[in-house]
């Protein structure tokens, strides 16, 4: 029989508040910031100094363009993993009171994380040359 | 009714304590940026800036200077709205995630106990593993934005190394987490309060922890997105003035503020070592304890920003292909090990 203990300190949304605080802190100075330098600089624009860098020759076309679907494969999986490992915290933190059955449990989890794991390597997923 | 009813000694007290964050870790990275030149300059057998001040400690606040005097440049191709948020949102992350860490023991002011944290939010590390990730928008906004092909390459490459580091870092923690048994931060500290420190039963979780943190931070082994041979000079290329100097900045404040993590999750905190600071607290007050815990947290911290910069100028970086096969195939499967390990051992010596 798993017995968990009730949390009794549980946060109210008060708790939060400091955080709200250093929130808006944060964002007022770095906009108070930003703005003093804008009007601090000098404004001198002129049509060559407004075009993109790329070490001196012109740019050729467009930089949204398709490009490779290794990064997007890569996204795409971390959201995936990213999930099972957050399915561990609630594990971590109440695993004394769980004990050897909880265990098994996660054990059968991690099972199956790393069926995922080992598909997408055979896959290839991973693969950066080709 | 209810509004009126805000403590408003607290929010002050919460102010005053934010305000005090947030400019040390400004002047941190501020004077970071002079430790980096000045540690580069000893590695590399040179003298480094000297010119400015005494010991040319007066060079942060002319670069700072410097950067306000500076034309912005908002390329004709880019998307205005997007340029500027990339670089704000970068900072704001960085400032956020100092929130939930325990500076210190608390202090004592007027007979009212002041905790040296601003949030004791029981979901502590969560909030900043959630506030980090956040930190992938600035490189990619500020990449996309800028509308440069070497931007681009630059922020998604970047995009995809941080959350490919985020995976290990998070399995590298649970472990810690199974020590303590909760997410909260203080309590993180309260068990290696005066006690063996987590470093001792978790040696590869810090070591993969460091690892990663490395990699969020972009610095070198891991700063792909800066790779100025391939790249140009990275994410930030099209930036000029505060927005280009306000992503350096975020790096530099980020490298404190995973500094102090570490040292908070691994190191005992605000522990002085081989110190008991509640006897010492009789002798010579609360306050003064409070404030040498918190300067041992800073040496800690400050350590491991010099380490950081140590293995930056000696370790040549990563291939790309190379990093993301030490973070998905090395880092991941031996953090799940360390992970499963650490509860066979914690179960069994309980039994």
């Amino acid at each position: 029989m798993v017995n968990l203990a009730i949390q009794t300190n549980l946060d109210t949304s008060g708790s939060y508040l400091p955080i709200g605080l250093q929130l808006l802190f944060a964002a007022g100075m770095i906009v108070t910031l930003m703005g003093v330098t804008h009007l601090l600089g000098p404004k001198r624009r002129t049509a060559d100094k407004l075009q993109n860098f790329a070490s001196g020759i012109e740019s050729h076309g467009e930089a949204r363009q398709p490009i490779a679907i290794k990064y997007f494969l890569t996204a795409i999986l971390f959201v995936l993993f990213d999930v099972e490992v957050i399915f561990f915290y609630p594990y971590a933190v109440n695993f004394r009171e769980l004990g050897w059955s909880g265990f098994y449990a996660v054990l059968l989890f991690v099972a199956f994380f790393l069926c995922g794991f080992i598909y997408i390597i055979r896959r290839g997923a991973l693969k950066w040359e080709d | 009714m209810y509004l009126l009813a805000i403590d408003w000694i607290f929010i002050i007290e919460k102010l005053v304590l934010i305000a005090a964050i947030v400019t040390l870790s400004m002047v941190v990275a501020m004077y970071a940026t002079y430790g980096e030149r000045k540690v580069a300059a000893f590695i590399q057998d040179r003298i480094g800036p000297n010119r400015a001040g005494p010991f040319g400690l007066l060079q942060p606040l002319a670069d700072g200077g410097k950067l306000f005097f500076k034309e912005e440049i908002i390329p004709l191709a880019s998307s205005k709205f997007l340029f500027i948020l990339g670089p704000l949102l970068a900072m704001v992350t960085a400032l956020l995630t100092s929130a939930v860490i325990p500076w210190g023991a608390s202090m004592n002011i007027g007979n009212r106990t002041v905790p040296l944290q601003v949030a004791d939010v029981n979901i502590g590390i969560l909030y900043v593993f959630g506030v980090v990730s956040l930190g992938v928008y600035g490189i990619m906004l500020g990449g996309w934005a800028s509308n440069n092909k070497f931007s681009l390459l630059a922020a998604i490459r970047g995009a995809s190394q941080m959350v490919s580091y985020e995976l290990a870092m998070g399995l590298s923690l649970i472990a810690v987490l199974m020590l303590t048994g909760s997410l909260q931060m203080s309590v993180i500290v309260g068990e290696q309060y005066n006690a063996v420190w987590n470093i001792a039963y978790q040696p590869i979780g810090f070591i993969i922890f460091f690892i990663c943190a490395l990699a969020e931070t972009n610095r070198t082994p891991f700063d792909l997105p800066e790779a100025e041979n391939e790249l140009n000079f990275g994410y930030h290329q099209e930036y000029s003035s505060m927005k280009l100097g306000f992503y350096l900045f975020a790096e530099y404040i980020n490298m404190f503020i995973s500094g102090v993590i570490m040292a908070t999750l691994y190191f005992g905190g605000y522990d002085i070592p081989f110190v008991n600071e509640a006897s010492l607290a009789q002798h010579i007050g609360e306050n003064w304890v409070a404030l040498l815990t918190f300067l041992t947290l800073m040496v800690k911290a400050l350590f491991f920003v010099f380490v950081f910069m140590w293995i930056r100028w000696t370790i040549p970086r990563f291939r790309f292909d190379q990093l993301m096969h030490l973070g998905w195939k090395r880092l991941i499967p031996l953090a799940l090990l360390n992970m499963v390990i650490t509860a066979v051992v914690i179960l069994w010596l309980k039994k």
